[in-house]
């Protein structure tokens, strides 16, 4: 049977938040029998929009990742609720909200932190996909239709399309190694979880610097060439998708047969290793 | 005639009859012709012929001949003149034409006879059908915002979920642009920014005003209390008594101190809508007073309109410029783009929504490069990388010489076209190269003032030289940005400059960041807030070029020529006196004339009266206006305004106005008209919205219209206010005035609740912009300005400069004053009056502040009033019970002061203390603080205007000297410090 999925690009986030206040729109005073109670007017996330900044001024970028319910597909929620949370043939994994009521422990069942506490209705609640508008016909949920930006989008797909879909799109699941099979999937995750280095390339000319447009960079693993980047017209290059605390890099760069001092990193987070010269 | 007076019978008979039977069977005219017993009389001038309709307790008679005693008299001149405005088909023209010639007169009491008018008018509509039943219960409405055009889905009366609006197969598919072998079309929907979709909060929102309130120590027929402005509290009272304690303060303010003494003015922007908006039925509504209106300044155009104008004109776009398909040339012809101070993501544009975002997401797919140059890493940098340059705020225009040092030095600019299409380009040449100074303005020199590393620089201007460049400067071409920095006259100048020595117009090289200029149809007619609505005022609004011939009207004109420049109301209140200058946007000249307050023979202001969003959050050094509030010259003080917020909690009385959920209006999503002309080239489908009614007022509250209405029936100017006209009368005139009713009936319109204009053909779109400048033809483009007298060389040849031409050496600014040392009519660079050189502030308060337009909010729409909106991480975090406004700071200058991230910081100055979030970043350079302005709340911990805000009013920092000293102009270079907050209330 096919499975719902959301499709999150983080590469087009730009934390507008429509998805955040689309949601409380439809939920916030609204009950959905079946579904959901109402979600508090303020303090639930259902949809989370989370921040990171990579590098140091002024060679940074920033990147947003909208983060919802992961609707497992082993869900340690589902494991844990005794019955009270369920997931669907559809794939929607929801909290019954008579079953899970007075169930605060289950905040912690989530590794994702998706589940939020409503005090007044004393009860568990979290992203339901809006499934109370799927069921009724719609094609999007509040937030994937708000996100103008084509950043999420919601999917019903086969087990063979969505592996397609994967393959074609370089998809990936959220720490997929706590093996809770989410069926949420990003593209360009590299953006929060990977770390660069990035640095400016400049030569001089007599009394004047400028940027070595064209320098080749090339990053090294001890002796290893591992990868090589071309200075753009301010001399900008960078070398990303690297893992975080991953140990001492070098760089250096090359220019019309003129090369610079190899510069040794020790990468934590991302680096801006400032100017170069050639 | 003896037909005619056979027909005027035969006529007055039927009207019974129908009225009737409208009656029986519309409950809602039942209930209106219960609402009042009357007699109503119409007849001829002459008494020869006439019936009276006799409304008692919901029943209605009528009698032939003429009433002893009626209430309300319509006499019309004739039996002729009758039976035409009789018909339900009458000629709104020849009506008022009518009206204007005494052929149609009424007598009664004003209250009674736009009464009678309104009940006439609703027989048209009974009955009428809107909004589209989605089953279960749930009606679709349809309604417009600052932040787009949404659907409102109603159920049990009450909003259960507000949407952008997706199109369906009824609806005109997008147009399609073809570049470089790519076809790009936008997606068959409308976008909306979040504090659109935020609405349903701010409906029902707990800081909503529900009844009119009075302050518990005004007492209006004794102790008056100012001092107490912003600190007492209130108590409820009933509308009869508001609107009577209003009314009396009117007249007690015309009678005791004459023309002049009542001041209005409202927030920059108010809930959307061409009825309801603050150039329509709030300035029609006072010009039938007499009043000082609040003259603003071109708040998010200073440095265009006192600057840039002056080199190429475009007065009409507040010295913006034109974008007429400026999208596909863009898209097929430029190789680079640099947005200098340029956020469109974080404005959209100016009221875009997200449409904009959609098209520069197709810059990846045409791989055309992008620079951004401002101090913040803004939101359009973050999504759409490519080299951030971060100048010091208020330098940029260091940067600006020396691209130009660059491309004069290394001959990359195009000389045939500054030598056949600009004017006095060498004596600027002369000053760029030192030949005047003995300073080169290379770009090594440039570095001592920006930060900018010569490299960069040299690099930027090397790859703009030498490569097909669109320039994005601001939202749109203007907004925001630095033309507000105190150097932002500098800088928009500037900006003309460097497209005047590459080609403005020649194709891959203009204005504009694919935010304006998209191929809809701007040939299809239908008018933008700025038009005026149903103001009917000709010089207050567009009302003049595009409304007043189309949408007949009784004119309408304020008899007080007397105004308070907005950023000096409050030196206008506590000093009684005070100088502006003119937003005029017919010529270039008209800014030059000063004006002073108060006028010759003219009263000052005694009664205030404000609406719509506060200016603590969005006008400048803004504690002064919590101090004016406490001025004994202020006599009354009435605000009415939706949330209790702001300046509401100054006032006197406060009148709570409902939403435009809760009442009737018409608009088009981002049609301003008038200064942005053809702004809704913004949107990718031009989207024309029937504002429903979609739920009845909140508590009390009432819509603007209604509040003024019921004012003017008791000062007994009705008629002359309403026309006799409800909202909804207006809204269908409105829409007889535009082009649709050739596309949709009024009953579709109503029903449907929108349409969406197609696009032109390809082979239809719009000239772009300054191609006939570039080509030497007459401009082609479809917008009236500049106007005629203008022209130096013939109607629409050249620029509306005297030269026609772009100017590098100011005609206007030599002519007015040759020697003003901030406008010199050659543009110099020039320091900031508050920056990093002015060393004894500087020393004191060592952090420059950038506050631009906000994201999240638009002006104090969004923020604030318990909106969803705070609880969006960027833009108000929750600390200890308390929503605070963010303010962002370079992880250097956090660490020297101790902040980390989510501190409670306060940034303070001479004139104020802020307490903020912090956030730190390297998304500003040290040295820089970025924090939004424009919030909405205002909460001094102690005395207004003299402690701590934790608001958020980020303008309480900013100075109030103008932009320049010959301006009515804002600037927000500030200087401040920063340091963790522990509790204090004190500024230092």
């Amino acid at each position: 049977m096919s499975k719902w999925y959301f499709i999150i690009d983080v590469s087009k986030c730009w934390d507008c938040n429509n998805c955040l206040i689309s949601c409380k729109d439809e939920h916030e005073g609204n009950d959905w029998p079946g579904y959901t109670l109402s979600q508090p007017l303020h303090g639930h996330r259902w949809m989370d929009v989370l921040r990171t900044e990579r590098g140091q001024y002024p060679l940074i970028d920033v990147a947003y990742r909208p983060s919802p319910c992961m609707q497992c597909q082993d869900a340690p929620c589902v494991k844990a609720s005794g019955g009270a949370i369920t997931r669907r043939p559809d794939g929607i994994v929801l909290i019954d909200q008579e079953k899970a009521k007075g169930k605060k422990e289950l905040l912690k069942s989530c590794p994702y932190g998706a589940i939020y506490w409503n005090e007044e209705k004393s009860v568990p609640q979290k992203c339901t996909m809006c499934a109370h508008l799927l069921d009724d016909g719609w094609k999007q949920t509040r937030c994937s239709q708000a996100c103008f930006a084509g950043a999420l989008k919601v999917v019903k797909l086969e087990e063979g399309e969505l592996a397609r879909l994967i393959q074609e799109e370089g998809l990936e699941q959220l720490e997929p190694e706590r093996g809770t099979k989410p069926n949420v999937y990003y593209k360009n995750l590299y953006r929060f979880n990977k770390v660069f280095i990035a640095g400016s390339a400049a030569v001089k000319k007599g009394e004047i610097v400028d940027c070595a447009k064209g320098a080749k960079a090339s990053l090294y693993r001890g002796q290893d060439k591992i990868a090589e980047a071309v200075a753009d017209a301010f001399g900008d290059f960078r070398f990303d998708k690297l893992p975080e605390d991953s140990g001492v890099y070098g760089v250096d760069l090359e220019l019309d047969g003129r090369r610079s001092q190899r510069v040794d990193v020790e990468l934590g987070k991302s680096k801006n290793i400032g100017t170069l010269f050639v | 005639m003896v037909f005619d007076k056979t027909q005027f019978s035969v006529v007055l008979y039927g009207m019974e009859k129908v009225m009737r039977l409208a009656a029986k069977w519309y409950p809602e005219f039942q209930k209106r012709l219960a609402e009042k017993n009357l007699v109503a009389q119409f007849q001829l001038r002459d008494n020869s012929q006439g019936r009276a309709f006799t409304f008692k307790d919901g029943k209605v008679s009528s009698t032939a001949g003429i009433h002893p005693n009626p209430d309300v008299v319509l006499s019309f001149e004739d039996a002729a003149t009758a039976c035409r405005f009789l018909s339900p088909f009458k000629d709104q023209m020849d009506f008022i034409s009518a009206v204007k010639a005494f052929q149609l007169e009424t007598r009664g009491s004003d209250e009674d006879v736009v009464w009678f008018s309104e009940t006439m008018n609703m027989m048209l509509d009974l009955g009428a059908d809107y909004g589209v039943d989605m089953g279960k219960g749930v009606t679709r409405y349809t309604n417009c915002t600052n932040g787009g055009p949404v659907f409102v889905y109603v159920k049990d009366g009450k909003i259960i979920r507000i949407t952008p609006m997706d199109f369906d197969d009824e609806d005109a598919d997008p147009w399609v642009i073809t570049a470089h072998g790519k076809k790009f079309s936008p997606p068959k929907k409308a976008t909306l920014s979040p504090y659109g979709l935020a609405w349903k909060s701010m409906i029902y929102s707990k800081d909503r005003l529900l009844y009119p309130m009075k302050r518990v120590d005004f007492d209006p027929n004794g102790e008056r209390n100012p001092q107490n402005r912003g600190i007492s509290g209130y108590e409820r009272i009933s509308w009869d008594e508001a609107l009577d304690i209003v009314a009396k303060e009117i007249k007690h303010a015309k009678q005791v101190h004459g023309p002049g003494a009542i001041l209005n003015g409202s927030g920059s922007h108010h809930t959307w809508g061409a009825i309801g908006y603050w150039l329509s039925a709030r300035l029609r509504f006072f010009n039938t007073l007499g009043f000082t209106p609040v003259g603003h300044n071109p708040d998010s155009w200073e440095g265009w309109y006192w600057g840039a104008s002056h080199h190429w004109g475009q007065t009409a776009h507040n010295g913006g410029g034109e974008t007429y398909n400026t999208v596909e040339d863009l898209m097929q012809n430029a190789e680079m783009v640099v947005f200098w101070s340029s956020d469109p993501e974080a404005t959209s544009g100016v009221y875009g929504a997200g449409d904009g975002t959609i098209r520069r997401q197709w810059l990846k797919d045409l791989n055309i490069p992008v620079v951004h140059i401002d101090p913040y890493y803004n939101h359009t940098a973050a999504l759409f990388p490519g080299k951030w340059l971060a100048p010091k705020p208020g330098t940029d225009n260091a940067m600006v010489l020396a691209i130009a040092y660059v491309w004069i030095t290394e001959d990359l600019y195009d000389k045939e076209y500054v030598a056949t299409r600009t004017h006095g380009f060498d004596k600027w040449k002369t000053h760029v190269l030192g030949e005047d100074d003995g300073i080169p303005k290379s770009p090594e020199w440039q570095e001592a003032e920006t930060g900018i590393p010569a490299k960069d620089l040299r690099a930027l201007a090397r790859e703009w030289g030498t490569k097909r460049t669109y320039l994005a400067s601001g939202g749109i071409v203007a907004f925001g940005g630095a033309c507000r920095q105190s150097t932002g006259t500098d800088w928009a100048r500037g900006m003309v400059y460097l497209m005047g020595m590459q080609g403005l117009g020649k194709p891959g090289v203009n204005m504009g960041g694919l935010q304006q200029g998209t191929p809809v149809d701007t040939r299809f007619f239908w008018p933008g807030y700025s038009e005026g609505g149903m103001s009917a005022d000709t010089q207050g609004t567009g009302a003049l070029v595009n409304m007043y011939q189309r949408m007949p009207q009784t004119p309408s004109m304020n008899t007080v020529q007397q105004t308070v420049p907005r950023l000096k109301i409050p030196e206008a209140i506590m000093e009684g006196h005070c100088e502006g200058y003119p937003t005029d946007p017919r010529t270039i000249e008209g800014q030059f004339f000063k004006y002073g307050y108060p006028s010759p023979g003219h009263s000052k202001v005694s009664l205030y009266y404000k609406y719509g969003g506060s200016h603590f959050g969005t006008m400048v050094d803004t504690n002064r206006y919590a101090k004016m509030y406490r001025s004994e010259s202020l006599e009354c003080v009435v605000n009415q305004s939706i949330w209790f917020e702001g300046e509401a909690k100054y006032a006197d009385i406060i009148l709570p106005a409902c939403t435009n959920f809760e009442r009737w209006d018409i608009g088009e999503h981002a049609n301003c008209g008038g200064y942005i002309q053809h702004s809704f080239t913004q949107s990718n489908h031009r989207v024309i919205v029937m504002q429903h009614k979609a739920i009845e007022p909140l508590g009390e509250s009432k819509p603007d219209y209604q509040i003024f209405k019921e004012l003017a029936d008791r000062l007994g100017v009705t008629s002359a206010f309403t026309e006799g006209a409800s909202e909804f009368d207006w809204c269908k005139r409105y829409f007889a005035a535009t082009d649709v009713p050739r596309k949709m009936s009024w009953k579709k319109f109503l029903k449907r609740g929108y349409y969406v204009v197609p696009p032109l053909p390809e082979d239809r779109r719009d000239p772009v912009s300054y191609r006939w400048f570039y080509e030497g033809r007459p401009k082609d483009t479809p917008e009236l300005t500049p106007l005629p007298g203008d022209y130096t060389d013939g109607f629409r040849k050249g620029l509306g400069t005297q030269t026609g031409k772009i100017e590098f050496e100011s005609s206007s600014l030599k002519r007015f004053d040759p020697d003003d040392p901030e406008r010199p009519p050659v543009m110099k660079y020039r320091q900031s009056w508050e920056g990093p050189n002015t060393t004894e502030l500087f020393a004191k308060y060592p952090l420059q502040l950038l506050s631009p337009h906000p994201k999240f909010s638009f002006h104090t729409m969004g923020d604030g009033k318990d909106s969803v909106i705070n609880d969006i991480k960027d833009h108000r975090v929750l600390i200890d019970g308390w929503y605070y406004w963010v303010a962002r700071i370079n992880s250097q200058d956090a660490a020297a002061r101790g902040i980390k991230e989510n501190d409670l910081i306060k940034l303070y100055n001479d004139r104020g203390a802020v307490v903020c979030a912090a956030q730190v970043t390297d998304r500003v350079p040290p040295g820089v603080v970025h924090s939004y302005e424009s919030c909405a709340v205002y909460a001094p911990m102690g005395k207004p205007g003299e402690t701590v805000d934790r608001g958020g009013c980020i303008n309480s920092l900013t100075p109030s000297r103008m932009i320049i000293k010959k301006s009515h102009g804002m600037c927000n270079s500030t200087l401040l410090e920063v340091c963790k907050w522990n509790g204090e209330e004190s500024f230092s």
